[in-house]
């Protein structure tokens, strides 16, 4: 057993490959407790997949994800679901069970895993949902709710059973910008009144530099930058500047790689 | 939404309605009514043949299912069917009671008839009965009919 | 000649897929009934099911019962009279129903209404994360989704195939002694005295059962395998349909090969 230390997550130089196509080429990471953490990328770079490794739906190929001292990979069946009670996770659309009640989606976790009474179970569901402000919307059906709110109440329910670590999995994607603003400043109220800590994975820089407290950049499967928002938002790397102010062109090619633009239109003629 | 507790009448009542149709099936359709759990016990007759008789044909006396045909199997020392019956234990017989392989109606199904004899004793399980009678074969009917048409003369009839 | 060396080559691909996915099915079949457990205890998962699989085919399944019978009646009476044995009507529509039609057009049925909204909602939660999402919730997706859904198919059809006879066992006898005027009693008298209880009645709901654990594992097992996607989802559920409807006619005739050729 290793020593818990500062550092939760620690992932420690890891390959990762979808049959022979590589997604992770030796990624090394540290989260320490307490922290907000973001990890970004363009879409494709791995991000997800981290995530995955990290929740241990995945094995990576080469390399060790330690959550709380110990290795997610050489766990077995029973150890790894005991270490997910202890994590949560926002998938990116929020994946709610459609076919319960946001309440009960909410309780799920509760009824699964504890042995709670049903009258303690619902002060909690109502405690969870109050603290996304969405109590009133306790009875609706997820297809009843609109996408910001769907992921509040998705927030409730990843939070349900006060989770050491929070994943959130593109929480912005697809939200209007009051929304936005909403479950960014959630992410950052829940995590510090949890004592938790949280990683956002995501692609929209500016709301996330706003709540995180470190932040690592992902490119092509490796880790190219890291540091503080601040640093981050004065850094002078083309790279970095190109994301966090959103240009067009610049280090990130805009094009797909491709043949030669002009082979490619000629080659249509001849056939 | 439905509530659990509508849920779960709804799905009590299908399983009801299907448990009915079960037992519609097994009463009013099929003749569980008649005998199938009750306790029998075991006889055996040889038969020279026993023509197109299957499993679980009726065993009958005086027209009453008293039992069913359980097993036919070939005898190779006598090169006769061995069939044994299951008979009901409320139903005793006589030790010499004799079976016969009879066809209901003209081309119906085979079936075996049992007539009791006189004796004291009766029949025990594992019991070997004595006396039977084939079946009747068309075929072997037909030929002796015209045989003795040809021979224009009384011939023996206990043809096989 | 590569279009025929093209040709062997997909049709080689397409053999060693097959028997690739049937191994996944088979390992996926094991999984589901070692992880029932669960469902087992809490029964309430099971019921929750049975209402969306059987109460909702209800409808369906009576009224085709009711028709076929019905039809039967006709039919029956028509062949029957040229032989002057129109007492036998109830033996013909009993026994077709019992043995052959009633497990085989409720098992169809129920394919294409329970099992294809099977296949699709297990598709759709596959797709919409929420799979993945139990998964890291430490809740086990095919002890606490496959498994019920499994178990209701299996529980609902031999009672919908039950009802579907003995509805079409009602509805023969509406035409042929209420309409055509056949004798009541002999219209009875004669299907009891024909329909043997263990022969047919215990055959047919063996192969109801046999049908409803085909079906059930083929839709849970083409939600769970379909590709995350609005196309992936549809193609699956059309294979529901078409791989349970194919596997209980070969099914039924392997069956009715093994029960009703001996003796």
């Amino acid at each position: 057993m290793i020593p818990a230390t500062d550092n939760l997550v620690e992932v420690d130089n890891v390959n990762f490959a979808y049959d022979r196509r590589p997604i992770l080429k030796g990624v090394n990471l540290d989260i320490r407790r307490g922290q907000v953490v973001a990890i970004m990328g363009l879409s494709g770079c791995g991000k997800t997949t981290l995530l995955r490794l990290i929740g241990g739906a995945l094995h990576p190929t080469k390399g060790e994800v330690r959550v709380d001292g110990q290795s997610v990979a050489k766990l077995n069946h029973e150890e790894r679901f005991a270490l997910r009670r202890k994590m949560g996770m926002l998938f990116q659309f929020g994946a709610l069970f459609t076919d319960m009640s946001c309440y009960d989606n909410v309780a799920f976790q509760m009824r699964e895993h504890t042995d709670l009474p049903e009258q303690l179970i619902d002060d909690l569901v109502l405690m969870k949902l109050q603290a996304v402000g969405l109590r009133g919307a306790q009875h609706l059906m997820p297809a009843e709710l609109s996408g910001g709110m769907a992921r509040r109440v998705a927030l409730a329910r990843t939070t349900a059973l006060d989770p050491m670590l929070i994943m959130y999995d593109e929480p912005f994607a697809g939200l209007d910008p009051v929304s936005m603003g909403v479950i960014g400043q959630l992410i950052r109220r829940l995590n510090d009144a949890l004592g938790a800590t949280s990683i956002i994975v995501t692609h929209d820089v500016a709301e996330a530099l706003e709540i995180v407290d470190y932040v690592y950049f992902m490119s092509d499967g490796l880790i190219v930058t890291q540091g503080t928002p601040d640093e981050l938002r004065a850094s002078d790397k083309p790279f970095v500047h190109q994301f966090v102010y959103g240009e067009t062109d610049g280090p990130m090619p805009f094009h797909y790689p491709a043949d030669d633009y002009a082979r490619d239109l000629h080659a249509g003629e001849a056939r | 939404m439905m509530t659990r507790k509508t849920l779960d009448l709804w799905a009590g009542v299908f399983v009801a309605l299907g448990l009915g149709a079960l037992l519609f099936l097994a009463m009013k359709v099929g003749n569980l009514a008649s005998f199938s759990a009750a306790p029998t016990y075991r006889v055996m007759a040889n038969f020279d043949n026993i023509g197109g008789l299957k499993k679980r044909a009726p065993v009958k006396s005086a027209g009453v299912v008293v039992g069913r045909v359980e097993d036919i199997g070939f005898d190779p020392e006598t090169y006769e069917a061995a069939v044994t019956f299951a008979i009901d234990k409320r139903y005793q017989f006589p030790k010499d009671t004799s079976a016969k392989i009879l066809t209901a109606g003209l081309l119906g199904e085979q079936y075996v008839g049992l007539s009791p004899g006189g004796d004291v004793a009766m029949l025990k399980d594992g019991d070997k009965l004595k006396l039977t009678q084939s079946a009747v074969v068309l075929e072997n009917l037909i030929s002796q009919f015209l045989f003795s048409k040809a021979a224009d003369g009384g011939n023996n009839k206990d043809g096989k | 000649m590569t279009a025929l060396t093209d040709f062997l080559e997909s049709l080689g691909a397409r053999a060693i897929g097959a028997v690739h996915q049937l191994g996944f099915a088979s390992h996926f079949l094991l999984l589901t009934l070692r992880n029932s457990g669960m469902c087992l205890r809490r029964f309430s998962l099971v019921v929750r099911e049975i209402y969306s699989v059987g109460v909702l085919s209800l409808v369906i399944i009576v009224v085709s019962g009711m028709f076929v019978g019905m039809v039967l009646g006709l039919q029956g009476y028509d062949t029957l009279e040229r032989y002057g044995s129109s007492s036998a009507l109830g033996v013909l529509v009993a026994l077709s129903l019992v043995r052959e039609l009633g497990p085989v057009v409720a098992g169809l049925l129920f394919a294409s209404r329970a099992g294809s909204a099977i296949t699709a909602e297990i598709g759709l939660m596959k797709a919409t994360e929420q799979l993945a999402a139990m998964e890291m919730m430490a809740v086990d997706p095919i002890a606490r989704v496959i498994a019920p859904r499994f178990w209701a198919g299996v529980i609902s059809m031999p009672l919908l195939a039950a009802m579907f006879s003995a509805m079409g066992v009602f509805g023969g006898y509406l035409v042929g002694v209420r309409l055509i005027g056949v004798d009541e009693g002999s219209f009875w008298s004669q299907m009891q005295a024909a329909v043997d209880l263990r022969e047919d009645i215990l055959n047919g709901v063996i192969k109801s059962v046999v049908f409803g654990v085909a079906v059930s594992w083929i839709a849970v097992f083409q939600g769970y395998d379909a590709p995350p996607t609005a196309e992936g989802v549809s193609r699956a559920t059309t294979r529901t349909v078409v791989t349970s409807s194919l596997s209980i006619l070969a099914l039924d005739f392997i069956l009715t090969a093994f029960m009703f050729r001996g003796a």
